[in-house]
């Protein structure tokens, strides 16, 4: 099947069969392999991407043809490099990361969080983060991670205002 | 593992909906949130044919408030409860299952409807649909049809919904002021599916007194169950600690539950009766009551 999406800003037409899992659609043929694939029970959360700016989505339980017309943004789409997003720059600093796996999700997953929820307290963080399983750094940093960069992007947009 | 392969269609509206599905018969189903039918797919426990994506359908993610129910549309996603101040205000309930069902990802793309039509021996909404009175309408080439809970909730993964069906809406009774609400839920990590749970929703007279009473238990059977006979002792009565542990008794007897990783039989039977007790506790608090000696 042919579809047209949107992915990280770009316009990327593919082709694949109705059961390829978006995660596969984004690794295999997007080249971007900040999705990771962690488990085979939708429950591990390492594949976590957001759909149409705000819906943090699971990557291996949704096909790639339900993102028809649909626009993906993953770890690469919001920063990079000498550009890196606050919240990459917060995992870098508070070292919100051992392995790194679970890294790129945990990211997206913040991302979409404080889209809803611009302030938010540890438990909220903790909360909204508890989809996302970490093997390494038993998520103290993580936390802090999300907290340095929620007030980093509150006081940009205080600075916009 | 990887989906077996199959056939995809967008449905634009039920109607259109409904006549792939009775084009495709047994082979077909509905695609909604996909958080159980994908799994079960990687799993190859399920090879549907045809999938008929109704995540397509514009007009049915609507929350309506109408005539003493809330009517919520096939594609209303779990988030869309749990962040909803008329959910979190008037019905608690609800409110309570859309914050502890699944994942706080999987909530973003999991509907109510489909969960239910899933049906899962240790769903969460099929447990708080029973206690709650809530009903489905179904539709088909036909018409549509509505089922009370009890008559919707057939057999493990098993609903009322025929080949060539799709459940469009469910209808959840809107609680009168005097109605206490919680659900219970023992989980061993956030995302795994209770150990044993239970819903409770108790409605008031002026005295007091018990007028309505829902209790439901999941986890612990072949299927969600509603404990009548515990209904039945709450119904005009105060509650007093005794009858409380007579309702908890009632709960125990009809669960038979099975042993695994998250307990074995005999502590899953009993602390199904201890959560109906803690959630009759928590709904009579929650309307500022507590419950005499
Ligand atoms: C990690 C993880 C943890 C979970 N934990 C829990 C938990 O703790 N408690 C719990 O209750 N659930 C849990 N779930 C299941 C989750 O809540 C699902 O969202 C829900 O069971 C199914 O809803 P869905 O919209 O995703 O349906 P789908 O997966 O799309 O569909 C499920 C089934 O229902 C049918 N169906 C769906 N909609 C309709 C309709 N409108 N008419 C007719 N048939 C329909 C489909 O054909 C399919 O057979 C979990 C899932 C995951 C991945
Ligand atoms: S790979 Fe584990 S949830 Fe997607
Ligand atoms: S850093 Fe290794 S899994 Fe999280």
């Amino acid at each position: 099947m042919d579809i047209t999406l949107k992915v990280n800003g770009q316009e990327k037409k593919l082709n694949v069969e109705p059961r390829t899992l978006l995660v596969y659609a984004l690794r295999e043929q997007c080249g971007l392999k900040g999705a990771h694939v962690g488990c085979d029970s939708s429950s591990c959360g390492v594949c976590t991407v957001v759909l149409d700016g705000k819906t943090p989505v699971k990557s291996c339980t949704m096909f790639a043809v339900q993102a028809e017309g649909h626009e993906i943004t993953t770890v690469e789409g919001i920063g990079g490099g000498a550009n890196l997003h606050p919240l990459q720059k917060a995992f870098h600093e508070q070292h919100g990361l051992q392995c790194g796996y679970c890294t790129p999700a945990m990211i997206m997953t913040s991302y979409a969080l404080l889209q809803h929820n611009p302030k938010p307290t540890e438990d909220e963080i903790r909360f909204g983060l508890s989809g996302n399983l970490c093997r390494c750094t038993g998520y103290m940093n993580i936390v802090k991670a999300v907290k340095q960069a929620a007030e980093e992007m509150s006081q940009t947009a205080q600075a916009a205002d | 593992m990887f989906p077996a392969s199959f056939d995809y269609y967008r449905a634009n509206s039920p109607e259109e909906a409904v006549a792939l599905l009775a084009e495709h018969g047994s082979d077909a189903r509905i695609l909604a949130g996909g958080q159980s039918l994908i799994p079960a797919m990687r799993y190859r426990l399920a090879q549907p044919a045809v999938l008929v994506d109704i995540n397509t359908m514009k007009d049915s993610n609507y929350i309506i408030q109408d005539n003493g129910h809330l009517r919520i549309g096939s594609t209303v996603r779990d988030t869309d409860l749990e962040f909803s101040e008329l959910i979190r205000s008037k019905f608690q309930l609800m409110s309570d299952v859309s914050n502890v069902v699944a994942d706080p990802i999987v909530r973003f793309r999991g509907t109510l409807v489909g969960s239910l039509c899933h049906n899962d021996p240790s769903g969460d909404w099929t447990a708080a649909m029973l206690a709650a009175r809530a009903s489905m309408v179904i539709q088909n080439g036909q018409g549509k049809r509505t089922l009370s809970a009890d008559d919707f909730i057939v057999d493990s993964f098993t609903t009322a919904v025929e080949e060539g069906e799709m459940a469009v809406e469910a209808l959840w009774p809107t609680p009168s002021a005097r109605t206490g609400a919680s659900y219970q839920k023992i989980e061993r990590k956030v995302g795994d599916y209770a150990t044993a749970a239970a819903a409770v929703q108790l409605e008031l007279n002026e005295d007091n007194s018990v007028k309505e009473a829902g209790i439901a238990i999941t986890a612990v059977s072949y299927v969600a169950l509603r404990v009548a006979e515990a209904e039945k002792l709450l119904r005009g009565q105060k509650i007093s600690r005794e009858l409380i542990k007579a309702v908890a008794a009632e709960a125990s007897a009809i669960a038979d539950p099975t042993s695994d990783g998250r307990g074995s039989a005999e502590y899953k039977k009993e602390v199904v009766g201890v959560l109906v007790a803690r959630g009759i506790v928590q709904s009579l608090e929650r309307l500022g009551l507590k419950v005499e000696a």
